[in-house]
Parts: structure tokens; C-alpha cells; sequence
């Protein structure tokens, strides 16, 4: 208790200025406090987001197809399941044979109360809530099947189970566009949080390799790539992201002969994805440029050919350099997704405009903005607090203790 | 996609001119990298040469080849505020001016503003005072997680046109804070004048609209988030010594943080001050989310009076590349100026 | 090389579902060569004569109209609580559709915003532009915007809305102050016009959607907001207290609000005019949604009832000749009913906004709906 008083008294008032520096700020985050819960407990109506939550989440998905979000959700769930076991149980340098740790205990408890408490929160229906449920616990179960049973199985399957995941990205595309048997869902009717995700998504599996490439060929000792690859970059990162998305999706139709032209919201997709490469490059660019010179020399001497150099001896190096950048710009790409709600597309700021537009709801401003400041916040957050721990786990020092 | 070559002045690669009758010619480096080069070259040639044709064919089908003439013709809209004279009969070429002059208005405050606030930032997550350090941390990590357009909307619709309006309007000496704007004391005809209530309209000798206040407001928030981060990586690349040395030549802590650590910071700042500027005079183009008649705006006016599509994107595309490069250019002139003075 | 393109653009012998790939695929190896062709043929409209049209047989080969429509605009084209648009905008794409499918399903609606909706049109990204526009000599114009009009389907004018309890009752009294418009549409161009010929100064607050235009003016950010009367009215349908706003007596402008196409497609330009004309007809003639059915059997008994049985396509082949199934008025009262039952079901006493006919009238009653001889 009495360290406890010397560190605070340290810390806050360790000088007159400091003292009171910190009595403003107390003062302030008092006040501001204070007024944020009267805001949020009184003078909102949280019923603009509660009575629209479907369409936030989903847009003007159909509601008899719906049951196809369901499955893919509870999938991606019994995905995230056995990632998460696979990855507790496989060994590692500060924590062998962990199963539980403090960390992942406190994350089943959050996610059993997110799956008690959002539900009721937002006035779902009872057979709705049932279904949270029912994807959290399956989520929790398949965490410790595979943490039990994960490290048992033939190595093979082990090595074959990352394989999945694209897997399941593709059939969740199959589930939400239709197609094999399933009806069509034409791409205007997506929209809400699944629009925000699949575009982001998408733009990020797919502006990762183009980025590696255009980041390989700016550093390329042939002048045609260099330049080209110079051009391309500059030129992308030169331009505001809203000209590319109208250009996108108003002028592609001149470029291309008639009907040839993807639907809008893969346009809009493949802008982000061509406008974030350019960015990414940027940032591998900078990881290559952390390499030694002699790394790849010292691979070419063991008679690695020039393309297997670089695959397994310089890009693995450049690319853990360079994961924080990187990580940031998917977050930004992520963020960048709002830019769609400018050029009609019904994301999740695009969601909100046309909730606002209902007269039922006007005025509402402040409450769906909140809403979506937090949603993004989590997923911004969370790509950022997965990116750290990614770090921690591919660095070297650590990888060398477990030698 | 093909890797980028083998070719590599310093390495020695197994294949030395003994080797050289034994390599087929495909794989021969004299003639891969031009092979590769060709390959690409070629298939970007193609393409591009594919959507060249298809514009050119459905633009002329569409009766719109490129021309510029429209340029000179009267716009017939009006700009709300603009420092440039502008009626609807003045021709497009000066409503693009205009918006340009509007657009650089943002950029150079929002250039100042945010460099400001976010200098002032990083230097407090240095602070003793834990508090202090706290808050910056909270406030970067809000502002970096939320998407700007959000908050630009948020600032624009739900704090400046929540602003009471006349006499209940937000008042300081010498600053007024309303919904139809924000009015600032200056000289004016009869020498220094504040903001008066005329026949319930506010008037000030330097006043602008909400729209712009809220855009800027916005984009300071971001931009101060991530160039306090900026910052703080430059502080934290000076060396720990260097703190300790002053301090025990009695400077202060604020002395220290400007007379001996910043001037050292500023080598790592400034290539991270210039990625942040470029965003900020990118970002400003969201000012059509919040009314604010800028570049864009006029430019998406103008494109849909006039029909004239490609022009237009063109023209806007070299806009804020030239902005863009200037701004670079400024920064690497005063990245060669830091770099000498640290000699 | 052109001509094979072309022909598969509109090549109906390979299935549907082959189509893109082979189509892409054929594009790429023709991609090299298609560059000199392409230019020096550049010159040739696309279109061509009779009844080929190249957008046609793209929306048949599609199996739906893509129409473009505003999407928030109450009266005109507006998304329910169930996710279905309505409107009469809406109604004039769902006519099209029928006419093109006999469906009035078969449309996929593209809300865009006034600033985007001509560069869509001009770059195919939609068949048909049903979005209160309104028709105009430099958007008709082949060096302006080069759009081909359909006959107006609803005669406005532009009007001023303010809050009653303001005290605004005509332009002058808007001297200096805010004015909230969207960007990109006749109204701004009209406002500066209006003001600069009565010598008004005021402050023009431009958004691009109009949602945020409308947003900006209840939170009380202008004092007035300018817009189509029949888009006000509409809006202020909607609003939380209808009566708090007052439309001012003004009429700034001539507003006609006409569905358009692109130039370079007359053919289909022609199918969308009739459409719109046989609507108009339909009403003339007395015959709609609930007497078609007993209409087409009168005209197949009645041989000597020949404008009826001319109109409804029991003979002749007006069809035909727009490149439309030959009984496509049937198909179109059948499913939307005529223009007097549209503009009543959506605008007019069976809807909020509680129009009047006005000069919307049918011609007999002094109104300028008319349709030209279907013969």
C-alpha cells in the first residue's frame, strides 16, 4: 500500500506543475465522463440501433437466406475453435505445455458474456440469442478439442489443416453469393458489417502478394521493372482513394467493352486492393531494406537459385521487419472501407446514412456513429493486438532461447 | 509474375564464363533480363494498350473525346466561401481554382494545426506525469482506430451542427462559436473588431463556415494522432544518454525535450513528418462528406454539368499528384536542412 | 475483327453461361490487334440499324434491367421497410421490364446520387436513368451530356421549402442567408441563376446525397432548402412534423422529369419513349391494370376495334419494330398499370404526399400528358 502511494505520488504530483498538471486532467475526464454517461444512460435512444441491428449487420441481405450467414458464422467459429487449440498446444518458448493461460481464460469468459450480454443489449429475438449461444459454445468446444486432442494427431493431418482456411474462405463466398445448388443473392442486396468485412477482407489477402511483388520489383536491378513498379507506386499513393474508387466505378465501364465490367461492390474491392498494394510495397520495400546485403549473397553461395533465395531467406526476414507497417496498413485499409458509403455502396457508414434517412430515426446522429466508432475501434484493435503478438512470437530472440 | 532477375553485380553466381557453353540460352543471364523485362513490358504494353482502345472507341461512341474547351465556359454555380472572387458567371477553369485555393486552405492549416497538437503529443508521452502519458496513449490509440470519414461525419453532424445558433451562440473574447460558423476578431475597416450580433446573423471580419471548422477539426484529430506517434519514435530514437547529460547540466525538462533532444529527433521526424503531410492533403478530399466545397467537390460538380468524366479525373489526379510532389519536395529540402545542421 | 467482337457482344448461339469466360477469354488474344481496329473505327456509332441494338441484346442476354434510380426520394423511388423499392420512378423501370421480360421483377436497382448518375449512365454501368432528371437542352445536347430523354413522366418546377416558423415567404427574404441544395442537379444551377437576376446575395451549402442535404437543413444548418416541389413535398411527407415546414409560393424553374438513355443506343432509346408513351396512351384509352385482361379479349373479338387491337398487339407489329415482344403494352398495364394509376398509387391521393394532378393532367383535361398516335 505505502509503495503503492510512492509510486502514484511519484508519478502524478512529483512537482507543483505536475500536481497540477494531473488535478486539470482528473478534472477534465471527470467532467467528460460524467457527461458521456448522462448522454449514453439518459438523453440517447438506443433503439435506432437496436431496431436496425439485421440490417447493420447483414444490409438488405434476404431474410430466407439468411440461415446461410448463420452456418458460415458458426464455420468460421469452429475455425477460429481449432486455430486457437492448434496454436495454445503447439509448443512454445515461454509457455510449454500451457493449455489455459491467464490470457485465453479471461478471453472465454469475455466471449461467453459478449454471447450473454450483446444479444440481450440489442433485443434480439429469443431463437436469435439461441443461436449465439449456440456459436460461442461451439467456438469454445472446438478450442478444447483441439487443444486436447490437437497435438495427437498424425502429422500429416496437421501439416494438411491450414489448408482449411482457404477453404473456407472460398465455400464462405459460395455461401454468401450462392452458386452450387444454393440461389443467387445478387451483390446489391449485401451490405451492413458482412459488406465492411468481405471487402476488407478480400483487399487484404489479395494486396498482400501483389505488394510483395511491386515491392521486389521497385528493388529490381532491371530498369523496366524498377521504373514500372516506381510509376505504379507513386502514382497510386499521389492520388486521394475517393478519385480511384469514381474512376472505379463510373469510368471503368469506358475502359472495358460493354458487360465485361465486374459488379460494383468487386470493383470497389479491386480498387482497394490495387490502391492498398501500392502502400504495402512501401512497407515491404522498407523490411527489404533491413536485410543484410549478405543474406542473400550467402544464400546464392550455397547454391540456392535466385527466386529460392528470396523465398526462403530474404522475404521471411523483410516481411517479419516489416509486419508492424504492414499490419497498419491493413488497418487502414480496413478503415478506408467507409469510403464506399461516398460512391453508394451500402457498408456499414453507407448502412447508417440510409438509417438516418428514415424519418423514423432521424436526428439519430450521434448514437449510430458511437455504434460504428466502437465496432471499428475492436476490429481495428484487434488486428493490431494479433499483429504484436505475431511479432513476439517470430522474434528471433525468442525463436533462439527455444533453440 | 516473374522474379526479378538473376542478374547481380556483386554476387558470383555459379555460372562463370567457364560455365558459359553449358547454360541454355533461355537461362543465360545476358539474355534473361531482357527476356523478362520484354515479357512484362510487353503484356503491360497490351493492356494497356486494350484499355486505351476501348476508351477511346466508347468515348467516341459516346460523342466525348477529350477536349478541353468546356474549361472556358460560364460554371453557373455558385461557392459558398472561397478567398478567390467567384460568381456562377465566371468560367469552370476559375471554380476549379477556387476549389483548389479551398483545398489548400485545409491543407496548410491542417499542416500547421496538426503538427502543433501532435508535436505537443509526443512530447507528453514523454512526461513524468503518468497521467499525462496515459491519456496521450488513450487519445492515439482512439483516434488511430476509427475510420476519419467517421469522424469527420461525427464532428460535422453531430457536435458543430448541434452548435446553438445567435444570441446562444458558444462566446470568448474575441472568438464566436455558432452554427452558421466560426467568427474571429481582426482589423477591419474601423481598426480591431470583434464578432457583433447584427439583426441575429453574426459578423466578424474573419469567419468561416462550420463546414470547413468541422473539417478541419477532423482532420487535426487524425493527423495529430499519428504524427504524435511520429514523434514519439523520433524522441525515443535519441539516445537515452543524451537525457541524462542535460539533465545534469541543470537544463529542464522541457529545456532538454527542446534544446537537445528534439533538434537530434527531428533526422528521424521529418521522412515520417512527410508520409503524414501527403496523407493529410490526400484525406482533405472527404471535405464533400461534410459540404465543404473543395477541389473535389467543384470537381464533381463540374464533371456532372459538363459530362466532360475523363477530363475531369484527370485533371484531378494531376492536381493532388503536383500537391503531393510539392509537398515532398519541401520536406526533403528540410530533411537535407536537418541533416546538416546535425553535422 | 471488330465485327466478330461485336458479334459476340451480341451473340445469342452460345450458352449463357459460356459466354463471359469465352467472351474474356476471345477479348484477351483479340486485345493486341483490337488496338489499331479500334481506332481507326473509332469513328463508326455503335447502335447500328433496324432493330439490332447492342444494349438490348445485352439486358436480355442479362436477363434484367439494371435501372438507376435516387433510392431515398419518398413518391419516386424509395426502399420499404422489406427491402422492395416503390415509386413512380420505379414504377417507369418496372414498365421497361415488363415491356423487355413481361416481368416487372426483373430489375436491379443502383441508387446513385445526383453528382454520379450521368457518368453511369455514359459508361453502361446502368440500361435506364429513372431518377427525377431533369430533361434539358445541354444534357440532351450530343456535346453536353449526349442523354436521349424519354417524354417527361412527371412535370415539375423548383420551389424553396423553409420552416414556417422562420418568417421566409419569397426569395428576398432568403438575402444573405444559408441555402442547403444538393450538388449536380438543375436546382443549383437554377437557385444562382434566380438570385443573380434578383441581385440576392446567400450562401449556396452544397452535399452530395440528398439525405445529408435534407439532414443539414432540419439540424437547422440553412434556413431554406431548394429541390423539385414535388421532391420537397415528398421529403416533408416524410418528415417528423410535416406542417412545421412551408413551401414557398416561387416556382423557379420549369422541372420536366424524364427518363433518359445514352445517345448512342437510338434503338433502345425508341423501346423506352414508347414505353413511356403506351403509359400515357393507356390512360387516354381508359384501360388499365384491372380491364387489360378484358381489353385484350375485347380487341381479339372485335376485329374492327383497329386502334385498340394496333395498341395492344393483336395486330400490326409495332412490337416489332422497337425490338419488344408484340403484345408489350399488354405486358406493361398488366403489370404497373397506367400513368394515371402510377402517379395516384405514388404521388397522388392514394399515397403520403397527396400531389395534385396539376399540369400533369391527360391533355383532354388541359394537362400536358400526351401521347402521339400509336399507328
Amino acid at each position: 500500500m505505502d509503495t503503492l502511494l510512492r509510486r502514484l505520488r511519484h508519478e502524478l504530483f512529483a512537482s507543483k506543475v505536475d500536481g497540477l498538471i494531473t488535478l486539470v486532467l482528473l478534472g477534465l475526464i471527470g467532467a467528460g465522463g460524467a457527461g458521456f454517461l448522462r448522454w449514453a444512460l439518459g438523453q440517447a435512444q438506443w433503439a435506432v440501433v437496436r431496431a436496425n441491428s439485421t440490417l447493420f449487420a447483414l444490409g438488405r441481405y434476404p431474410i430466407e437466406q439468411q440461415w446461410r450467414l448463420w452456418l458460415l458464422t458458426a464455420l468460421l467459429a469452429v475455425a477460429t475453435g481449432i486455430t486457437w487449440g492448434m496454436l495454445r498446444s503447439h509448443p512454445r518458448p515461454d509457455r510449454v505445455g500451457v493449455l489455459w493461460p491467464r490470457n485465453d481464460r479471461i478471453a472465454a469468459v469475455l466471449l461467453a458474456l459478449l454471447a450473454l450480454g450483446l444479444p440481450l443489449a440489442l433485443g434480439l429475438s429469443g431463437a436469435v440469442q439461441l443461436r449465439w449461444w449456440g456459436i460461442t459454445a461451439l467456438l469454445l468446444l472446438w478450442r478444447w478439442l483441439a487443444g486436447r486432442f490437437g497435438p495427437g494427431l498424425p502429422p500429416l493431418l496437421k501439416r494438411l489443416l491450414p489448408l482449411g482456411l482457404p477453404l473456407l474462405y472460398l465455400l464462405g463466398m459460395v455461401l454468401i453469393h450462392g452458386g452450387l445448388g444454393l440461389s443467387p443473392v445478387s451483390s446489391s442486396e449485401w451490405g451492413g458489417l458482412m459488406l465492411t468485412l468481405l471487402e476488407a477482407s478480400f483487399a487484404i489477402l489479395l494486396c498482400f502478394p501483389l505488394g510483395v511483388l511491386l515491392a521486389l520489383g521497385r528493388r529490381s536491378e532491371l530498369p523496366l521493372l524498377r521504373w514500372g513498379s516506381v510509376l505504379y507506386i507513386e502514382f497510386i499513393r499521389g492520388a486521394p482513394l475517393i478519385t480511384l474508387l469514381f474512376l472505379g466505378q463510373n469510368m471503368l465501364g469506358f475502359l472495358l467493352p460493354g458487360g465485361m465490367a465486374p459488379e460494383r461492390v468487386w470493383r470497389a474491392a479491386w480498387v482497394l486492393t490495387l490502391f492498398a498494394a501500392a502502400y504495402l510495397a512501401e512497407a515491404v520495400r522498407s523490411g527489404l531494406a533491413a536485410v543484410p546485403r549478405g543474406q542473400l549473397e550467402a544464400a546464392r553461395s550455397l547454391g540456392m537459385s535466385l527466386p529460392q533465395a528470396f523465398a526462403s531467406v530474404v522475404l521471411p526476414q523483410a516481411l517479419r521487419v516489416a509486419l508492424p507497417s504492414m499490419v497498419g496498413q491493413f488497418i487502414s485499409l480496413l478503415q478506408d472501407t467507409t469510403l464506399l458509403s461516398l460512391i453508394g455502396l451500402m457498408e456499414l457508414l453507407g448502412t447508417a446514412r440510409t438509417v438516418m434517412a428514415n424519418p423514423a430515426f432521424l436526428g439519430r446522429n450521434a448514437e449510430v456513429y458511437f455504434t460504428l466508432a466502437v465496432l471499428f475501434w475492436c476490429c481495428c484493435a484487434a488486428l493490431g493486438l494479433g499483429s504484436r503478438a505475431l511479432e513476439r512470437r517470430l522474434d528471433p530472440a525468442a525463436l533462439a532461447r527455444s533453440g | 509474375m516473374p522474379l526479378p532477375s538473376p542478374q547481380s553485380s556483386t554476387s558470383a553466381g555459379p555460372a562463370g564464363p567457364a560455365g558459359q557453353e553449358l547454360v541454355p540460352w533461355w537461362r543465360d543471364r545476358r539474355v534473361l533480363p531482357w527476356l523478362v523485362q520484354g515479357g512484362v513490358g510487353l503484356s503491360v504494353l497490351v493492356v494497356v494498350a486494350f484499355l486505351l482502345a476501348n476508351l477511346i472507341r466508347n468515348l467516341t461512341a459516346a460523342g466525348l473525346l477529350l477536349s478541353w474547351n468546356w474549361l472556358g465556359q460560364p460554371a453557373g454555380f455558385d461557392i459558398a466561401e472561397t478567398l478567390l472572387p467567384f460568381q456562377a458567371s465566371d468560367p469552370y477553369w476559375r471554380g476549379l481554382l477556387a476549389g483548389l485555393v479551398n483545398t489548400l486552405r485545409v491543407v496548410l492549416t491542417g499542416l500547421v494545426g496538426s503538427t502543433l497538437i501532435g508535436t505537443l503529443l509526443g512530447m507528453a508521452s514523454f512526461s513524468g506525469n503518468g497521467l499525462l502519458r496515459g491519456l496521450t496513449r488513450v487519445y492515439v490509440e482512439v483516434v488511430r482506430n476509427i475510420p476519419l470519414l467517421l469522424q469527420l461525419v461525427f464532428w460535422y453532424f453531430v457536435v458543430f451542427l448541434a452548435l446553438p445558433n445567435g444570441r446562444a451562440a458558444l462566446q470568448l473574447p474575441g472568438v464566436v462559436l455558432a452554427k452558421s460558423g466560426l467568427y474571429l476578431a481582426g482589423f477591419g475597416a474601423a481598426g480591431w473588431i470583434g464578432p457583433q450580433l447584427v439583426n441575429g446573423v453574426w459578423q466578424a471580419p474573419l469567419r468561416f463556415s462550420v463546414e470547413f471548422a468541422a473539417l478541419l477539426t477532423g482532420l487535426i484529430a487524425y493527423s495529430s494522432a499519428f504524427i504524435a506517434e511520429v514523434v514519439r519514435g523520433g524522441i525515443a530514437a535519441v539516445a537515452k544518454g543524451q537525457w541524462e547529460a542535460a539533465s545534469s547540466l541543470g537544463l529542464s525538462w522541457f529545456q532538454t525535450l527542446r534544446q537537445v533532444v528534439l533538434p537530434q529527433a527531428l533526422r528521424v521526424i521529418v521522412p515520417g513528418l512527410n508520409t503524414q503531410y501527403i496523407s493529410l492533403a490526400k484525406n482533405s478530399s472527404l471535405a464533400v462528406a461534410v459540404g465543404f466545397t473543395d477541389l473535389y467537390s467543384v470537381a464533381e460538380t463540374t464533371l456532372n454539368q459538363t459530362g466532360r468524366a475523363v477530363e475531369v479525373v484527370l485533371l484531378l489526379l494531376g492536381t493532388y499528384l503536383a500537391l503531393d510532389l510539392l509537398i515532398s519536395l519541401l520536406m526533403n529540402g528540410l530533411n537535407r536542412l536537418v541533416q546538416i545542421r546535425e553535422r | 475483327m471488330r465485327r466478330s467482337l461485336r458479334r459476340f457482344d451480341s451473340g445469342m448461339r452460345l450458352p449463357t453461361a459460356f459466354r463471359p469466360l469465352a467472351l474474356r477469354r476471345f477479348a484477351t488474344l483479340a486485345a493486341p490487334l483490337a488496338l489499331l481496329p479500334g481506332l481507326l473505327s473509332a469513328c463508326a456509332p455503335d447502335g447500328g440499324s433496324g432493330v439490332q441494338s447492342a444494349k438490348m441484346a445485352t439486358i436480355k442476354a442479362r436477363g434484367k434491367l439494371i435501372c438507376g434510380v435516387d433510392g431515398s426520394l419518398p413518391g419516386f423511388s424509395f426502399v420499404g421497410p422489406d427491402g422492395r423499392y416503390s415509386g413512380l420512378d420505379v414504377d417507369v423501370c418496372k414498365a421497361m421490364a415488363a415491356a423487355l421480360f413481361g416481368d416487372p421483377e426483373k430489375v436491379e436497382y443502383r441508387n446513385l446520387n445526383s453528382s454520379e448518375r450521368f457518368a453511369a449512365l455514359a459508361s453502361g454501368e446502368i440500361d435506364l436513368l429513372s431518377r427525377n432528371t431533369t430533361m434539358t437542352l445541354s444534357r440532351d445536347a450530343a456535346g453536353g451530356n449526349a442523354l436521349n430523354f424519354a417524354p417527361p413522366t412527371f412535370y415539375d418546377g423548383q420551389g424553396v421549402m423553409a420552416p414556417t416558423a422562420s418568417g421566409i415567404r419569397t426569395l428576398k427574404d432568403l438575402a444573405g442567408k444559408p441555402i442547403c441544395v444538393e450538388s449536380g442537379t438543375t436546382t443549383e444551377l437554377n437557385l444562382a441563376d434566380r438570385m443573380r437576376e434578383q441581385n440576392i446575395a446567400y450562401t449556396p451549402l452544397k452535399f452530395q446525397t440528398g439525405d445529408q442535404t435534407y439532414a443539414a437543413y432540419l439540424q437547422g444548418r440553412c434556413v431554406a432548402v431548394t429541390s423539385d416541389r414535388s421532391q420537397l413535398a415528398g421529403k416533408r411527407s416524410s418528415f417528423p412534423q410535416p406542417d412545421a415546414h412551408t413551401l414557398l409560393p416561387d416556382v423557379m424553374s420549369k422541372e420536366p422529369l424524364a427518363p433518359a438513355t445514352v445517345n448512342a443506343d437510338p434503338v433502345w432509346a425508341d423501346a423506352v419513349r414508347w414505353t413511356v408513351y403506351a403509359l400515357f396512351q393507356a390512360e387516354e384509352l381508359g384501360i388499365s391494370k384491372a380491364t387489360i385482361a378484358a381489353k385484350v379479349a375485347e380487341a381479339k373479338a372485335n376485329t374492327n376495334q383497329a386502334d385498340l387491337r394496333r395498341f395492344l398487339g393483336v395486330e400490326g407489329e409495332f412490337g416489332k419494330q422497337l425490338g419488344l415482344p408484340a403484345d408489350f403494352v399488354a405486358k406493361i398495364i398488366a403489370a404497373v398499370g397506367n400513368y394515371g394509376e402510377i402517379f395516384d398509387r405514388n404521388v397522388g391521393p392514394g399515397s403520403r404526399l397527396k400531389l395534385d394532378r396539376g399540369v400533369n393532367r391527360q391533355w383532354k383535361q388541359g394537362g400536358l400528358i400526351y401521347a402521339p398516335p400509336f399507328r
